[in-house]
This record gives C-alpha cells, structure tokens and sequence, in this order.
C-alpha cells in the first residue's frame, strides 16, 4: 500500500539529513551487521583469483588469474554436481510443485470451517521442524529398520531401504520435501483463493457450468499470477536445491547422486583446504543464480504479470 | 462434513438454482435429506457420495502422514526397553511407559548441555534480530527519507547474491567467532526478507494516525514505540517466531563454525547421534549406559527428537493464526 502524495518542499541536504537522523539511526545496526557479514564476504570472493593459503591470508596469498575456475570446469567431479543439481530441480518442479496447488483446492473445498482451520494447523507444523528432525522422520519410518520395513518383513516381503538406496534417491529427498514443505506451500494459495468475488462463480453457475467449469474459469485463473510468482522464485533458485537436506543423508546414499554444487564446495573448501578452487566453484553459483533471478523476472514482465520485484 | 446425503437428480444441470431449500428454512422440520449444510453456497451442487468420501480419505491420509509419526516417536521416547524389544523397533501402541529416557538425556550430560546452548542461540538471536529488523524496517518506512534509496538498496541487494560459503566462513575465522556461540548468530542475524515483511506491514499503517502523533511533538523513536508497535504485535510476533525457528533449527552453521563439541546446540548432537549413530561425543562414560530399569538406543534417540520439536510445539499454537498476514504480506508485496 503507498501512501498519498506529500507534497514536499526542497530542502537543503543538510537539513533533511538532520531531521530524518532518528531513521537512518534506526536503519544503521542493520546496515552494520549486513556490512560485516553479507558484504565484506562478497569482497573476499578475491581469493577465487588467488592460491589462497589461510596462514599468508587474503594480502600475501599470490594471485593465480583464472586457474582456479579453469581447474573447476575441467574437474569431472564439479560436472557430476551441477548436472546433480539440475535434475534435482527439474524433478522437484514436476513432482513437488504442483502438490500444494493441489492441496490448496481440496482444503478450499473443504466447508467446514473447522476442519479446515484444524487441516491447515496440521499440514503446515513439519515446516517448523528443522532437516535433523525429518530426516530422522523418515529414518525411522522407511529406513533399514524403519516401521515400514517392519510390515513388510512381517507379511514376508523383501524389506527395501529407501534411506540408502542412490536410484531412489529422487523420490525420497521429494516425498521429504513435499512432507514438510508443501502444507506451508499452501498458504499463499489460500490467500489467492480467498479474493476470489463469490459473484464469479455464482454468475458461472447461473450460465449452467457445474463445477469443473467453475473451477476452469474462476478458480484456476485466480491462481494464475500466484503460479507464476513461485515459478520465477523456484526458477531464480534452481541451483539451491535444499543444502541442509542432502548433506545429512550424503554419506548415506553416496556422492554419485547426492552431491550438488552447494555440497561440494563445501567438502573441496571446508574439508580438503582447497580454498581457491572452492571459491571459484560457489562464486560462480552466485553469479548464475542472480542472472537466473534477474532473467526469469524479465520473463514474467513479458507475459504480462507482476514479477518478483519491479522496476520503481 | 457436510450432513447432507446425495440427492439424486438435482445438480445445477438439470434443476434450476432456484429448487434447493432455502438455507433459512432448512431446519428441524425439513427432512434430513433435504437438509443442506448452510457452509455450502447457494450456486454449488450438493456433493455426491463418492466424492466425500474421496476427500474424507484423502484429508485423513494426509494428516495421518503428518501426525502418525510423530506420535510413534513420542510414544517410543516413553516406551521401556521391553517395549522396544517386542515391537521390534519404533513403537506405535504404548505399553510400559517409563519417563527413563527423559531422566537420562536431562540429567546434566551433552543432551542437556547442547539444549541450553540451543536455548542460548534462540533466545538471543531472537531478541537480536527482532530487534534490529524491526528499527530497520521503520527506518526504511518513509520514501521521502533521507538516504532512502541506497539504504533499501542495501538490504535488498543481499536478498538475490549471497556472498558464498567459504568467504563467509573466513571471515568468522578471521573475526576469530569460530568455536564462538556468537558465529551462530550474528552472521545470519538479519534477514531482509524479514525486514521487508515488517517494512510492508509498517508502511501499511493508516498515515493520519502517525500524522497525528507527529503533530503532537512526537519524534520517530516515540512514535515507534508507542504507535507502531502496539499496532503491529502480530506481525512482530511471527517474524520473531522465523527467527526463533530459523536459530532453533539450524545445524549446519554450527557444523561449519563449531569444532569443539561441547558447544554443540541440539540439532548437530541430535544429527550425530540419532542420525549418524554415533555414541555422543564427549559423553562421561557411565552417563549413558545399561544400568537395572534404564532404558537404551531408540527411546533415548526418540526422546532428544521430542526434545528438538517441543518448543516449537509450545510457540506454534500462539504465532499461528497470524500466519497468513506475515506471509501475505512478505511474499505477494515484496
């Protein structure tokens, strides 16, 4: 919401600095902790043009030009991540996103009030757990010695562990994405849904379309605009494919299919002391998930909606 | 659900609107039948059989899946080891509860040691955070501001380029936070995104209030705390609550900045130690072992789960109803 114009009068720099001094007071330990720790990090990808060495530091360590980002696009390994990473997104994209749209209509079907609040009360809790807590989750109910694997001993079947097996591996990080996630996905959906002028179908209605119709003319366009926001979101983000969720269960299921970008910068920087190189790798994330940001919402300006951010 | 049954033949194809019951009449007299649920509106058929109980099944199933779970490990958390024993692993019907496993992990070993250092990060991270978003986000309030702009510019910045996670991890290193509680902190201590839900939220107050206030003499620091806060505790609240969770859960920070296992929070002892299944590091070797009438393994694992979820548990009630307009507010005007 903007507020009305106000008519402004010129004044000097100086005086508007002084009085709106108590604001930009206000604004400052936010400045100051984002300084620090967002954007001196930001400088310090330097050491991606250095053979950094933490004893010489950021000064003394010798600049190598483009070595390091030469060294990662011909590593095999850094090869296997990136196309890790995309596969992961395009299946979630398929498998994952279209759930909460879905979730969201049966729950607006739903009359009861009550049901529905309790529903949503429900659905929305595993978001709260943090990665430990739904991995363990699942741990416990499809691991080796998981309740599932139980049943299936008892009824004499063959037990199937679905925590280590790598060509399940799709399928378990999605079914645990979706369990925590997609009933807080939900909830912008609601939203969208609950704009919607009851006038609309009622009009639909008194045309005779049932409600498949009603659905296909009312419902889904309200939608539409919500969609197309998260697409462009999902699609900025499609290298951040839920970090925390696959380096719990990377040893477990093997680096063949686990290991994404972020993963492996962290085990060449962190772990193998390869400072520079693992710099490079995560430097050049960044600056591919900020084109892919900035493109999709080009994108979103040409089919005519609002985007994630608009040009003021 | 819905008391109406099927009524066969009257869908909005076949019979006019205008045929069903009155929603005001329907009522004692009418027949059960006849009767329809006054949630339903007008224009809507009245449901089919099949497709309740299709979305009965469905909703249950989808709660079950949520709530079942959790329910298991919360019964196997007070389960004995005979219990255990006979159920073969995870229990789902509880027989012999013990408070044991409770007993153990809160008698002062690493358990015990790494929720209070969870407890530490989340409580002051959340006054932290809160605190510094909230002057931040009314500090970006007003357009007109002096230095408005590039100061927005700053944080918004942050929200599409990350810095990465080896020069951030040097940085504490070099800032000499690592093995600190304070790397677990104030490295992610704002969250523009949050600044932005509560920028939105403030700027969304009716401006004759504020108006008014400032020609009473009021200066920015008074109006802030005695106008915008009060109208804005609901927000606050779930803002504070991401926060909260967002300390509360995260591990790999400490994974990253914490070497000595000492200083661990929940959730990394809680990955090690149920997930990993190695035996606690650290741990005074009598702490956690057989004696008569103890319990072993799975029920003490279950027990530090419900240990890492109850917080979040006893906040979500209270922060919940408010959820939609912290996130609405976020996310469509962001």
């Amino acid at each position: 919401m903007t507020r009305p114009p106000v008519p402004v009068r010129k004044l000097s720099v100086w005086t508007r600095l002084r009085k709106d001094r108590p604001l930009i007071l206000m604004t400052l330990p936010g400045v100051i902790l984002l300084v620090v720790f967002a954007y001196v990090p930001m400088l310090g990808n330097i050491i991606a043009w250095q053979e950094y060495n933490p004893v010489r530091g950021f000064v003394d360590s010798p600049f190598v030009a483009w070595d390091n980002f030469v060294r990662v696009f011909q590593n095999p390994s850094f090869a296997l991540a990136v196309k890790n990473t995309l596969v992961i997104t395009a299946f979630q994209l398929v498998f994952y996103f279209p759930v909460p749209v879905g979730l969201a209509l049966l729950l607006n079907s739903v009359l009861s009030v009550k049901v529905r609040t309790f529903i949503q009360s429900v659905v929305y809790l595993p978001h709260f757990f943090s990665w430990v807590i739904v991995v363990t989750v699942f741990q416990q109910m499809f691991g080796g010695a998981g309740l599932v694997n139980r049943v299936l001993i008892d009824h004499g079947m063959q037990p199937f562990d679905l925590m280590t097996n790598p060509n399940t591996f799709l399928v378990l990080i999605t079914s645990q994405a979706i369990w925590k996630d997609a009933g807080w996905g939900i909830i912008i959906f609601l939203a969208a849904l609950s704009t919607v002028d009851p006038a609309l179908y009622e009009a639909v209605a008194i045309d005779g379309g049932n409600g498949w119709r009603r659905m296909w003319h009312v419902t889904l366009p309200a939608l539409r605009s919500v969609v197309v926001l998260l697409l462009i979101l999902r699609l900025g983000d499609a290298l951040n494919v839920g970090f925390e969720q696959l380096i719990l269960q990377r040893a477990a299921v093997g680096t063949d299919v686990s290991e994404v970008i972020d993963t492996y910068v962290y085990y060449q920087g962190v772990i193998a002391g390869d400072w520079g190189f693992a710099t490079a790798a995560g430097l050049m994330k960044g600056v591919v998930s900020l084109l892919l940001v900035l493109g999709a919402n080009k994108i979103a300006h040409m089919v005519g909606e609002a985007g994630v951010y608009q040009k003021a | 659900m819905s008391t109406q049954a099927a009524v066969p033949g009257l869908d909005a194809a076949q019979a006019p609107i205008t045929l069903q019951p009155n929603p005001l009449q329907a009522g004692a007299g009418t027949p059960r039948r006849m009767r329809r649920n006054p949630n339903r509106p007008v224009y809507q058929e009245p449901p089919t059989f099949l497709g309740t109980t299709l979305r009965v099944l469905v909703l249950v199933l989808i709660t079950l899946a949520v709530l079942f779970p959790l329910w298991s490990i919360l019964v196997t958390s007070f389960s004995t080891n005979d219990s255990v024993t006979r159920s073969g692993g995870m229990v789902t019907l509880p027989r012999g509860l013990t408070l044991s496993a409770y007993k153990q992990i809160l008698a002062g070993g690493i358990v015990t040691r790494a929720a209070l250092v969870s407890v530490f990060v989340t409580v002051v991270g959340v006054a932290i955070s809160t605190t510094v978003s909230v002057l931040a986000a009314w500090g970006l309030s007003k357009p007109t501001s002096f230095g408005h702009r590039p100061l927005l510019f700053v944080f918004l910045i942050t929200m599409f380029f990350g810095a990465g996670m080896i020069p951030s991890y040097l940085l504490v290193s070099e800032l000499g936070l690592l093995d600190s509680l304070w790397s677990l902190i104030l490295p992610g201590c704002v969250s523009a995104f949050n600044v932005l839900i509560l920028r939105n939220f403030f700027m969304a107050i009716e401006p004759a209030i504020i108006e008014a206030a400032r020609i009473d003499g009021a200066g920015e620091w008074r109006i802030l705390t005695r106008i915008v806060l009060p109208l804005s505790a609901a927000v606050i609240a779930v803002v504070a609550l991401f926060y909260g969770v967002g300390y509360w859960n995260a591990f790999f920070n400490a994974m990253l900045y914490i070497n000595d296992n000492t200083k661990w929070p929940l959730q990394l002892v809680l990955r090690s130690y149920v997930l990993q299944g190695v035996s606690l590091p650290g741990a005074d070797p009598g702490q956690i072992d057989v004696r008569e009438g103890q319990v072993t393994g799975l029920p003490i694992k279950m027990a530090v789960v419900v240990l890492a979820i109850i917080p979040i548990l006893v906040v979500y009630p209270f922060v919940q109803k408010h959820f939609t307009k912290g996130v609405i507010f976020g996310a469509v005007k962001g």
